[in-house]
């Protein structure tokens, strides 16, 4: 009995491992392989055969590159914050369903299909120094100079904002709906109004997807590269750190820094990510227990 | 222990959209009562008691609670204690914080709170498990954490939509007699939902038979068991054989159904000796074998035979294509040819629909 199951345990494994390759080689060509040279190129900064940490040095050493990861957290920290509570606050809302929720679902959800570049353009349009809200705001006599929301921080916070909301909400309202709504009939029947449910039972088990979305929200707007340069002001204060990478990679050419950067980048994200994980394992031990059994 | 009430009366109608679901239901109910709401699903009863609960806001009507009209408080408001189908309790507290939701939010001291957390689970039998998550209890022990959690506040009134429903027959059974007992040990007064008859009997000291949104019957166990009102009840509570008879006069005391070449004698109870009626009787009050008077016996043919362990229920095929059930201990076979008696006194007549 014992051997026949072992038997079998064997061939099923061998089976998966057959099932996997296919994903695991695509994995590996395109993904494993290209990060690995990466920091092999971002280390060979010489025309020899030396390794080096050179270009590390250099872009530590320099404070118009060094600058530039304080540049990208300054964006990419308020914008997942402020993302985030909002699609909490009307996923939390939603959560029951509302009058019209398809239209208002789809119109949330719009800017995710149009693509970075033309929601830039969009915003030029509608927000730049000649857009239809200063025209409007001039011509109505509200205000005298016109307001400047594009080609600056404000410009890239509005189009991050655009281009993550609907993820994020879409992410959260899935999450929350899943929670059982006997579970706040039960609270209310045990003398809980709507503000204590949110605080003492719907927080607690919306945490861990909440920690989730804001994980993938930081790391989408850290490597925020589009609308950085065209709705922001790459030369100054929203030179992120993509934008450095990429003025040493096709402006000066040179690849070995430019991978160290990116290198960099990536490390930033990273270190982000371990941080948020560990902060969501403390918090959710229990939680996972709880709902491990249903 | 429970804060006593005298009664409960409800008159409450609830339409979603253009449907009916309650249509007009109106209740009292006394205090210490159990009362059990029973009914196949989508007749209104759950409905029923989340207006009561306040979960669901009723289209017309008023709720009062002795002199205080309840149906414009909120859920969280009524001091009501309510048990779900699925436990609902909270995955991310223990045991012991999940019982002492309700008191924290009172802001009792932690001696109190301890104290009666403690009583509780002892009360339920689930002493020693203070410390666990929901996630790591049986369907039962939930169930019972869940029962905890309500009484602990001593509500005026329990709610019980279902509790047994998602547990294995046996422990159902069991959890059934917990909660007589704590109903009766605590003085509750309790209403209870369910779709199955033999938990409403067991339980009730009033059943309440719904059917699409109205009302079918109120009565004890017995009233519901023996003289159901109407063929819907009837139905429900286990009774198969229905046969559409033409009344007419019988011997003192009784009443004569004539259907098709047949007459049928039942009991009077009241009913006129005229017009189109439904005589029906259950499968375990027929018996196999003529009748020395001849009265009411029916030769067929057997042609199904369903086997349950103690007894056979057979169908047995009578002349002019009456089917009649039948619950017996005899070895019958299909194809054998019987007589049954159906005894005068077992067969019930109901209005006809």
């Amino acid at each position: 009995m014992a051997l026949a199951r072992t038997d079998s345990r064997s061939e099923v494994d061998l089976l998966a491992i057959v099932c996997l390759l296919p994903s695991l080689l695509y994995v590996i060509v395109m993904f494993v392989y290209p990060f690995l040279y990466g920091v092999y190129a971002s280390l060979r900064p010489l025309k020899g055969d030396a390794w080096s940490i050179k270009n590390y040095v250099a872009f530590f050493t320099d404070p118009y590159q060094y600058t530039t990861i304080k540049t990208t957290f300054a964006l990419a920290l308020p914008n997942s914050v402020v993302v985030v509570l909002l699609a909490l606050f009307f996923a939390y809302g939603m959560r029951r369903g509302i009058w019209m929720e398809r239209t208002i679902t789809t119109i949330l959800v719009l800017p995710i299909s149009l693509g970075v570049i033309f929601l830039s353009e969009g915003i030029l349009g509608f927000y730049g120094t000649n857009g239809w809200l200063n025209q409007m705001l001039l011509g109505a006599d509200i205000i005298k100079e016109p307001l400047e929301l594009t080609h600056n921080f404000i410009g890239v916070i509005l189009s991050l904002f655009m281009q993550n909301f609907p993820f994020c909400f879409l992410m959260l309202l899935g999450y929350i709906s899943g929670i059982d709504p006997s579970l706040e009939h039960s609270a209310r029947m045990l003398g809980a109004g709507p503000w204590t449910i949110f605080r003492r039972v719907m927080l607690p088990l919306i945490a861990p997807g909440l920690l989730i979305a804001f994980a993938l929200v930081f790391v989408m707007s850290f490597a925020v590269f589009p609308s950085a340069v065209m709705v922001g002001q790459p030369a100054g204060s929203t030179r992120t750190i993509s934008i450095a990478a990429y003025q040493q990679a096709f402006e000066l050419y040179d690849m070995s820094y430019a991978s160290a950067v990116a290198v960099i980048m990536g490390l930033c994200q990273l270190g982000a990510l371990i941080v948020i994980i560990l902060v969501r394992r403390r918090m959710t031990i229990a939680t996972t227990m709880g709902v491990g059994k249903r | 222990m429970a804060d006593s009430i005298n009664k409960l009366r409800v008159g409450i109608t609830k339409r979603y959209g253009g449907k009916t679901v309650l249509d007009h239901l109106s209740l009292e109910i006394r205090g210490g009562e159990f009362v059990t709401f029973l009914g196949p699903s989508g007749c209104g009863k759950s409905t029923a008691l989340g207006i009561i609960a306040g979960l669901v806001p009723p289209t017309e009507g008023e709720i009062w609670l002795d002199d205080q009209r309840i149906d414009d408080l909120l859920p969280e408001k009524r001091g009501f204690g309510m048990v779900f189908q699925n436990y609902a309790l909270f995955p991310h507290l223990t045991v012991f914080d999940n019982v002492a939701f309700g008191l924290s939010l009172q802001r009792k001291p932690a001696a109190e709170i301890k104290e009666r957390v403690g009583a509780m689970l002892g009360l339920v039998r689930l002493s020693g498990y203070e410390g666990r998550y929901p996630g790591q209890l049986s369907g039962g022990q939930q169930q019972r954490v869940a029962i905890a959690r309500a009484l602990v506040l001593h509500p005026r009134l329990m709610l019980f939509d279902e509790p047994l429903s998602n547990l294995d027959a046996k422990l159902r059974v069991e959890m059934r007699a917990e909660i007589k007992q704590l109903h009766t040990r605590l003085g509750l007064t309790s209403i209870y939902v369910t779709h199955d008859q033999a938990e409403a009997l067991s339980l009730s000291d009033r059943i309440v038979v719904l059917r699409e949104g109205l009302l079918m019957q109120v009565g004890t166990p017995q009233d519901i068991h023996d003289r159901p009102a109407n063929v819907f009840v009837a139905d429900f509570m286990g009774f198969r054989n229905f046969f559409d008879v033409e009344l007419g006069e019988g011997a003192r005391g009784y009443i004569e159904g004539v259907a098709k070449d047949r007459r049928l004698r039942a009991r009077a109870n009241g009913f006129a000796s005229s017009g189109n009626a439904v005589m029906a009787i259950r499968p375990d009050d027929i018996r196999v074998g003529a009748a020395a008077d001849g009265q009411n016996v029916l030769r067929g043919k057997v042609e199904l035979v369903e086997y349950l362990g103690r007894e056979l229920e057979v169908s047995v095929m009578a002349e002019g294509q009456t089917r009649v059930w039948v619950r017996t201990t005899e070895k019958l076979a299909l194809g054998d040819t019987v007589d049954v008696t159906l005894p005068p006194d077992k067969l019930v007549v109901l209005p006809r629909e």
